[in-house]
């Protein structure tokens, strides 16, 4: 058996090492490391609870609305608070062009330039990917650059800048929008929706979403030249993606995108069959991380480094719901949430490589129609936030999905300061350590089975289906 | 301008990686292109370039031993001196060896070093509370010179480590930067005290805010969505924090104070601890105790006590409310 460190593993968000035990080519065990710990939840403790708003977007550069959007409701929960139509709307807008505009950035700047590599010169494909999506170089993120500028720019009017707002607040939105912000907003989406529709899909978001089966995709695919999403289906079929990075097979998804009843995205847990999320269920188990204590739910939980501590080999703790790890993600929401193609695309080949990608640019055809009509929904004059008074002793909870997966926020307000503030992250769940009982986390078993050699970049793509985000993992 | 090629590597340290996300909502429609046409090419980004594992170690390995020149060294994120000055709360994957260690030996051998980001050139967020990694900036630490470079470091060069602070920064901030010092437009007269680039910390955020008329008039807002100015009662520090937000927009035609928030002075070292919570305004008998930089305290008594005895009603009833509940009268006359 050899071991192989593998790192600095780039083209993820933040810092990332994984060590593979290898054994005739392929992996057989791997150890997903987080090397970088900031402290934000040592920070927090003894700060007014409001100053969770200036300091959970900080968390991660990239999910930066998602973890506003979750300090936001975690401290609405404790001060007893609910946000006007107008400001779950405009929340849900800032939150939705973040989700949606990573993963054009995950598919544009991250995922698609290893196939790039020289490593695939011989395949036929090769000349094509290598033109769209060579690292800094290629045609498509000369195009998908200009179009995420102009997508983004819709969070200059909702939420003022990006990265790191400050208009998300537990009572709704500080930034009211007018009737011509309206029609600025609406534009900017059809702009982006023209975008994805001829460059990624050579189709209507609504013909993607509508995609029902395997069967049906390949179909699809097979009709006409289908843009980028075409050229990874391409090259999906002949590296057999299908078969790589095989799942957990258990998925959670917290739900999003909140409605005037219930949630756009249901939240659930699909592991053969839905089941009912039971968020007390969660734990985070410390057995492999630098870190001290014992296995707690994050309402109680501590967060104590110890960097010296044996069996450690990670700054990352292990979140488990009812004992067993989760993958979550655009493909975890759309199993619980009972999407045809999902459901039948894990039925046949379980969470892979290729499912992963599928679910992230099928995500960007079933959301963006909605947001069109949310736009439509605000009604100027209207208020848009709420006021409340924080309590000297709460507790509160924030439960959302990032781009990447389930995101929770968990505070505790004692003599009317932060007491306790834990953070669970979806990549700290994809990319957990092994628990207590030695179960690995889900990208350490999707990696097992995964060929290993000279001029193979297979860890590379099982790595990146996740979209791993680093600095949100550890915090 | 045909330049010779020069060359850019980006570290991420202790921070959140928003300084790049920030850098790519770049209004230039092909930054890379941009940054290429002025000779810079990005030998190593980790978010953006192909190398991985090894090939990336092999590549800061021949940096930092000189076999390949290093032009531009940009930092994102604080220095994690910790624990016990270990360095151990970041090691640089694949390498064993702590980022604070990387960074000193590459800094040793670059022609120019920037701090992308108040967390790079501060410390900033990272550092605040009992700052529990023991964060610092390149050559701050916090407001106090040193950090992990020491006060006297000068970059080949000849310049210290530029400051390119915010949280995050901004992208034509980095962008511009970059393409001034590619282009041999950029020396030491054209540092802040703080070692910020001038052409936006010579200007204050209020300067172009769109909340001037209620500044002027003292009609304050009292809570979030309010129209009033941000600075008597929501925390707002744009009439003293360094930068150009409101001339300069962001993501299009935002910025904080448009989007509803107060300016929390992310440009300046300490930011992250105000000694106050960030909504609130710290207040000495009912005055602000920030109070605009260059204006004497009387005069600012004198001046607010006036203007809020003549705010007009328009003013005065659109500061508390999420949108214009009093529009401005259309004169009849012609203006003159």
């Amino acid at each position: 058996m050899t071991r192989i460190i593998v790192g600095p593993f780039n083209r993820v968000e933040g810092d990332l090492e994984v060590t593979l035990d290898v054994e005739d080519g392929v992996v057989a065990a791997a150890h997903a490391g987080s090397p970088l710990y900031r402290g934000f939840e040592q920070i927090l403790r003894g700060k007014h609870p409001l100053d969770a708003l200036m300091f959970a977007p900080r968390v991660c550069g990239i999910c930066s609305v998602s973890q506003s959007m979750a300090a936001a409701a975690a401290l609405a929960d404790a001060m007893g608070l609910a946000a006007p139509p107008n400001g779950r709307i405009a929340r849900n807008l800032a939150h939705a062009v973040e989700n949606l505009a990573d993963h054009f950035t995950h598919f544009h700047l991250f995922f698609m330039p290893d196939f790039a590599r020289a490593e695939y010169a011989a395949r036929p494909w090769h000349a094509r990917a290598a033109a769209r999506f060579r690292a800094l170089k290629g045609s498509a993120s000369a195009e998908a650059m200009p179009a995420r500028t102009a997508f983004l720019s819709m969070l200059g009017t909702l939420a003022g800048k990006w990265p790191h707002t400050l208009s998300i607040q537990p009572g709704g939105s500080a930034r009211a929008i007018e009737a011509s912000e309206k029609i600025r907003l609406h534009a900017l989406l059809r702009d982006f929706r023209r975008h994805v529709e001829t460059t990624l899909f050579n189709d209507a978001l609504e013909a993607v979403a509508a995609l029902d089966s395997a069967a049906a995709l390949v179909r699809w695919a097979a009709e006409k030249p289908r843009g980028d999403f075409g050229l990874f289906l391409e090259i999906a079929d002949d590296l057999a993606l299908e078969q790589l990075g095989r799942g957990i097979g258990r998925f959670m998804s917290y739900g999003n995108y909140p409605q005037e009843r219930g949630l756009l995205l249901p939240n659930g847990v699909w592991d053969g069959r839905l089941r009912a999320l039971d968020a007390q269920a969660i734990s985070e188990d410390l057995s492999h991380a630098w870190m001290a204590g014992e296995t707690r739910h994050p309402a109680q939980g501590l967060t104590q480094p110890a960097d010296d501590k044996a069996g450690g080999y990670t700054w990352c703790k292990a979140p488990r719901l009812a004992g067993l790890p989760m993958e979550t993600g655009a493909l975890a929401r759309q199993m619980v949430a009972g999407h045809p193609l999902a459901r039948d695309l894990v039925l046949r080949g379980g969470g892979s490589v290729r499912s992963r990608v599928v679910a992230r640019l099928l995500e960007l055809a079933l959301i963006l129609p909605h947001m069109e009509q949310w736009v439509k929904q605000i009604v100027p004059g209207e208020p848009f936030c709420t006021q409340g008074e924080m309590p000297r002793e709460a507790a509160g909870v924030g439960l959302v999905e990032a781009a990447r997966g389930s995101l929770g926020h968990w505070i505790t307000v004692a003599g009317g300061r932060i007491a306790n503030y834990q953070i669970i992250s979806p990549t700290t769940w994809n990319f957990s350590p092994r628990d207590s009982d030695g179960t690995p986390g889900p990208l350490e078993q999707a990696l097992v089975g995964t060929p290993v050699g000279e001029g193979n970049v297979a860890v590379q793509h099982v790595v990146r289906s996740f979209d791993p985000c680093m600095v949100c993992t550890v915090h | 301008m045909n330049k010779p090629t020069q060359n850019l590597v980006w570290l991420q340290s202790g921070g959140c990686g928003g300084c790049t996300l920030s850098l790519l909502c770049s209004g230039a429609n092909r930054l890379f292109d941009q940054l290429g046409d002025a000779g810079i090419r990005v030998l190593w980004h980790p978010a953006l370039s192909e190398q991985s594992g090894a090939e990336a170690r092999a590549l800061l390995e021949d940096c930092a031993e000189g076999r390949l020149p290093l032009d531009f060294l940009c930092i994102e994120g604080a220095l994690l001196r910790g624990p016990n000055g270990s360095g151990r709360f970041h090691v640089l994957s694949g390498t064993g060896k702590p980022m604070t260690e990387w960074v000193s030996r590459l800094a040793a051998r670059a022609r120019h070093v920037l701090a992308i980001g108040s967390c790079a050139a501060w410390g900033g967020v990272v550092a605040a509370s009992e700052n529990p990694t023991q964060a610092c900036g390149l050559q701050y630490d916090g407001e106090i010179p040193g950090g992990l470079l020491g006060a006297g470091w000068k970059g080949q060069g000849g310049l210290p480590v530029i400051n390119v602070a915010g949280c995050p920064s901004h992208p034509d901030w980095i962008s511009e930067t970059l393409l001034a010092l590619a282009h041999g437009q950029f020396a030491a007269p054209d540092l802040d005290t703080l070692n910020r680039p001038r052409f936006f910390a010579d200007h204050l955020v209020h300067h172009g805010c769109a909340r001037n008329e209620f500044y002027e008039f003292k009609a304050s807002a009292h809570k979030p969505s309010d129209l009033g100015c941000l600075m008597e009662n929501m925390g707002c520090k744009g009439t003293q924090a360094h930068a150009d937000c409101n001339l300069r927009p962001w993501n299009g035609n935002g910025s904080c104070t448009r989007g509803g928030f107060a300016c929390i002075s992310c440009t300046e070292p300490g930011f992250e601890e105000p000694g106050h919570p960030f909504h609130e305004t710290p207040k000495l008998a009912g005055i602000p105790i920030g109070l605009p930089t260059d204006m004497p305290k009387a005069w600012f008594v004198a001046l607010a006590a006036l203007s809020k005895s003549a705010t007009p009603k328009r003013v005065r009833e659109n500061a508390v409310a999420d949108h214009q509940v009093v529009v401005p009268a259309v004169k009849k006359t012609g203006l003159k």
